[in-house]
């Protein structure tokens, strides 16, 4: 399964200014360890050692939040979009 | 009620409307409450009530002591309800907000009074937290509210708006709301699943983390404390992000039921209408959303007038949400 990836502006530095990536695999776990090893450079920065996701980043599948929907074994289908993004305050608070 | 004391006592009992009109199933009622109908304009009225009455029942506000001053990072209407009740009670208020917030809601601010201390733009919220905090520690004198950790914050949700939505639609089946600070979704999400279990609660964040480009790493993230402290990743059933595009079709949306509606409110109702589109089509539901606050602090945006390209493009560096 390939699933295009978008990646949050903090985390481009590390992955050459990409701002998409297409990665294969069927669950979110998956995408995310593919990433981690294709650009070493984001180790820690979405997985954290347990397998478990980082507590400041927020994983949506098609606009959904990973976290309500399976965690890391979300399943992920063809064409998927994965959006990650980080916690930060809220918006119209 | 016709004739009141004081204009706090306007502060909530909000009506609830039906604007199924715009839902995408038959089977699916939506009924959206007016927070805009508080006298400050917005759902933050509450809060704002809330975290001054705590602050003066455990004594660090007095009423009638001269000279007391009161501090809160606000991106927006909780600064703007704040200010008209700090200058009810008397106190002085000084709001830290990102630069780049609508030029309206400075104004607003202004004209209740309230100093603005002003943080970078480009750090959203999690700038304005960051310097209130450090403020905070430099002036131990002034009262720091701090929303997105003060149990009154939620508080003001699950003694008001949660009893109100359940006494108007006893028979709603899910409540959707913004994340935010989490108040709303914790306090009403709360209220909820223990006076009706079984209602499912969604929330809709904006995608503001694309924007803020302060963060050096996700380690620099945040999560407000109300939503740990009240096991939010466990209080929710449903998170989803809702983009800019979709958000302003909506607020125009809005329109069709005879609402002019603030853009965060547009997002919360474009989360339930993914809502209603996951509901069995042999199944009744009813959705009860919140319409946060009116458009009249938005129209500086373009928001119903301008190319939506345009509106959308601005959004990326100006906090409408």
């Amino acid at each position: 399964m390939a699933a295009t990836v978008r990646i949050p502006t903090v985390l481009r530095p590390a992955m050459g200014g990409l701002t998409t990536v297409s990665v294969e695999g069927s669950t979110i776990g998956d995408v995310l360890l593919e990433l981690t090893t294709t650009y070493p450079a984001i180790q820690g920065q979405l997985l954290n050692q347990d397998g478990t996701l980082h507590r400041f980043l927020n994983v949506y599948v098609n606009d959904d939040d990973v976290r309500y929907i399976g965690g890391v074994d979300a399943p992920i289908a063809d064409n998927d979009e994965i959006t990650l993004l980080p916690a930060v305050a809220g918006g119209a608070a | 009620m016709a004739r009141v004391e004081s204009v706090l006592d306007l502060v909530g009992s909000t009506p609830v409307v039906d604007v199924s009109a715009l839902s995408p199933r038959a089977n699916v009622t939506i009924l959206a409450k007016l927070e805009g109908r508080n006298p400050a304009g917005s759902v933050k009225d509450r809060v704002a009530v809330s975290l001054i009455r705590a602050a003066e029942r455990d004594g660090r506000l007095v009423p009638g002591r001269p000279g007391q001053i009161v501090m809160e990072p606000s991106s927006g209407n909780t600064g703007i309800a704040l200010a008209m009740v700090c200058r009810l009670r008397g106190y002085d208020l000084k709001v830290v907000m990102p630069t780049n917030v609508s030029p309206e809601r400075r104004q607003l601010l202004l004209a209740w009074g309230a100093e603005i201390i002003d943080s970078p733009g480009t750090e959203g919220s999690n700038g304005a937290v960051r310097l209130a905090q450090s403020i905070a520690a430099e002036h131990p004198e002034w009262v720091f509210l701090y929303q997105y950790a003060n149990p009154a914050n939620p508080l003001a949700h699950y003694e008001t708006t949660g009893p109100e939505i359940l006494a108007d639609v006893p028979e709603v089946t899910h409540f959707v709301a913004g994340l935010g600070t989490s108040g709303t979704l914790m306090g009403v999400g709360r209220y909820l699943k223990e006076h009706k279990p079984g209602v499912q609660i969604w929330a809709v964040e904006p995608p503001s983390g694309e924007i803020v480009d302060g963060l050096r790493s996700l380690d620099d993230g945040y999560i407000p404390p109300i939503f740990i402290d009240n096991q939010g990743v466990d209080l929710l059933d449903r998170k989803v992000v809702v983009r800019p595009r979709e958000s302003i079709e909506w607020t125009r949306a809005m329109t069709q039921v005879g609402l002019f509606v603030g853009i965060s409110s547009g997002a919360i109702m474009a989360g339930a209408v993914k809502c209603a589109l996951t509901i069995p089509e042999d199944q009744a539901a009813t959705i009860v959303t919140i319409v946060c606050d009116d458009g009249w602090k938005y129209l500086s945006t373009g928001a119903w007038s301008d190319d939506i390209d345009d509106v959308v493009e601005r959004a990326k560096r100006i906090i409408y949400f």
